[in-house]
């Protein structure tokens, strides 16, 4: 939580009361209050979810927070400095900078969205397969995802985006897929730490099919660590997808995708600082906001309920 | 301790069997036509329109059969598994440049730049590790603590052009790009670098925390050790074994992040080569650049799988109980 504070010390973006939301409405008011302080002790945290917030609007409103197109650029400000009037500066045509990156928000949360469903749907269903019938089909199962954890998932991206082609659709696919194997893992543990329960043996016992047996039983009981792992994985999914998005990969070229900005301000790194480094601190910020509050779902939100 | 021995080399031959099949048939199930792309490009078109294809169908027909690609799947699966084991990788579609050419022209400036990398990543991750827990002032302690989730936050893209900005252009203390000698090294391993000593620095830093709570560590301080003898003769060979572990994984994610560095510093080796050939959808260049990567970390964790037995006594002794 350290952490997170250093990186809200240096961008302090004023939105405290929007972080109240999710401290939803809970059955007594008691429970309401120790939860009310459980997340007072952790101003970090809160401040995480105040940013990610933040983006989300981004993403869905461009519009309440810049006026300046995104697309469009003034030739006569090209590669101005940050000022009051543009915050992050201008690019090599003349067009703002923090436009550009907060239109960019939508391209990135899409893609960081599509990835994990994919990856979370796919994994779980595998984890699933595999742990609940276990054999043979575990057994291949099992080798394929230690083969894939064993190559580094920006190589997996790869051959993915050279066999299906560019674009942020592809580029979110090629980061799922190569997250698929961890999920599989993590699934496949949970379930049979479930498998063996008492009630899962009565609905067996009981002539309940086993498709039924593993829809009904076995994935309600076991998708809270797949879940967190979401969480955690969240982070490394923004940075896999600007990675590749920076390698042009990505949307093409006018789009403004986060990984893509830092790349146009290659050709400028002498003259115009800003135009790399800006548009690269928001995504440092956002991913370590999300590993915060990864972590906070993955353990002391679990410990303190 | 020979069938240990026996069992890992299997088991690395396993891996990049495996590492080649999984990606022959991503890459020719899935819906690619690299032939259409070649054509595209003769014809000055741009990527991807591969409906766009002019030529008579016999001409495509025959380029197809010259690449192997009009034999059924598991034909040019056999085939090509047979030519890999006797070190023909093919060609590539977009040069027509020896696949195995091209990678032995560029694997040597990446393992330069990947061992440089994995040694500065070694020595900043052992060094906060260790400090995040002897320093005996507690800010300081959470200060280095809090350095590895922030560095693993940091894209390297993003941390090799900073670097760039300000020691190649603002002081000119290394060239910008290009593989010219040592100086021009120093800047992509360092870039390169940063994931590596992130996790080693978390891992080390864990593990010793767990190591010093234990009896052992009590019975070393009772003794009158100082902190610094207790920290590092006692407890840091113990906590070493999961940083060994995590040394032999992160090679895999160097190559890789050979592709992002080497585009940033525009030097020539592996990952230039994969970037290039991912652009160009250039299938046989990305399945060698695979199988190498395969290669390189399949032997390095068949050494690390190797030293285990060397640094602890214990697992050396049950490994001769085992043969």
């Amino acid at each position: 939580m350290t952490l997170a504070e250093i990186a809200g010390a240096t961008t302090a973006p004023a939105d405290a009361p929007a972080a109240s939301a999710p401290a939803a409405p809970p059955a007594t008011t008691g429970r309401r209050r120790s939860r009310w302080r459980w997340f007072a002790r952790r101003p970090g945290l809160l401040l995480s979810i105040g940013v990610l917030l933040l983006v989300v609007l981004w993403a869905v409103r461009p519009g309440w927070f810049t006026a300046a197109d995104p697309l469009v650029g003034v030739p006569r400000e090209k590669l101005s400095p940050p000022s009051a009037e543009h915050w992050f500066g201008t690019d090599s045509i003349g067009r703002d900078l923090f436009a550009r990156v907060v239109h960019g928000a939508q391209y990135s949360l899409r893609a960081v969205a599509i990835a994990l469903v994919l990856a979370l749907v796919v994994g779980a269903l595998l984890g699933l397969i595999s742990g609940y019938l276990g054999g043979v089909v575990d057994n291949v199962i099992m080798r394929v995802v230690d083969v894939l954890l064993a190559l580094p998932g920006l190589l997996i991206s790869l051959i993915l985006i050279t066999a299906l082609g560019f674009g942020t659709l592809n580029v979110a696919i090629a980061v799922g897929v190569s997250a698929v194997a961890a999920f599989a893992r993590v699934m496949r543990s949970e379930v049979l730490r479930v498998r063996n329960a008492a009630y899962v043996e009565a609905a067996v016992k009981g002539g309940v099919r086993w498709w039924s047996v593993m829809g009904r039983h076995v994935l309600p009981n076991s998708y809270g660590s797949i879940m967190a792992l979401g969480a955690l994985e969240f982070g490394s999914a923004i940075l896999s997808i600007a990675a590749l998005s920076f390698l042009g990969f990505g949307a093409a070229p006018p789009a403004p995708e986060w990984g893509a900005l830092v790349a146009d301000g290659r050709n400028y790194l002498a003259t115009a600082w800003w135009v790399t480094t800006l548009p690269g601190l928001v995504v440092i910020v956002v991913v370590i906001a999300a590993n915060r509050i990864g972590r906070a779902l993955d353990g002391e939100w679990r410990q303190a309920r | 301790m020979k069938r240990y021995v026996a069992r890992r080399i299997l088991s690395a031959v396993v891996v990049i069997w495996a590492a080649f099949t999984i990606s022959f048939l991503l890459l020719y199930l899935l819906p690619a036509d690299p032939i259409a792309i070649k054509l595209d490009a003769v014809e000055g078109g741009g990527r991807g329109g591969s409906g766009s294809v002019s030529m008579p169908p016999e001409q495509v027909a025959e380029i197809m059969a010259r690449y192997g690609y009009d034999r059924p799947l598991i034909v040019q699966y056999f085939l090509a598994l047979g030519r890999m084991l006797g070190g023909d990788l093919g060609t590539s579609i977009t040069t027509g440049i020896e696949v195995r050419d091209s990678l032995v022209a560029a694997l040597p400036q990446t393992l330069q730049l990947a061992s440089v990398a994995l040694l500065i990543g070694v020595l900043v991750g052992v060094l906060v590790g260790v400090l995040s827990n002897l320093v005996a002032f507690r800010w300081l302690r959470q200060l280095l603590q809090s350095l590895p989730p922030l560095a693993a936050a940091i894209p390297t893209f993003w941390f090799g052009l900073v670097l760039l900005q300000v020691f190649s252009f603002r002081l000119g203390w290394f060239p910008p790009w290009g593989n010219s000698g040592f100086a021009s090294v120093v800047l992509p391993a360092l870039t390169l670098s940063l994931p590596t000593a992130a996790v080693m620095a978390q891992v080390l830093s864990k593990s010793l925390r767990e190591v010093l709570a234990s009896p052992y560590i009590e019975t070393a301080r009772a003794k009158g050790a100082s902190r610094l003898r207790v920290h590092l003769r006692h407890a840091f060979r113990n906590a070493m074994l999961p940083s060994l572990t995590v040394v032999g994984l992160t090679v895999g994610n160097l190559l890789a992040g050979s592709v992002v560095v080497e585009t940033v510093y525009a030097r020539d080796g592996l990952g230039r080569l994969t970037e290039t050939a991912v652009d160009g959808q250039d299938t046989p260049v990305v399945l060698a650049v695979v199988v190498i990567s395969a290669v390189v970390f399949a032997l390095v964790n068949l050494l690390v799988d190797l030293l285990y037995p060397v640094v602890d006594p214990r697992i050396r002794r049950a490994t001769t109980a085992v043969a």
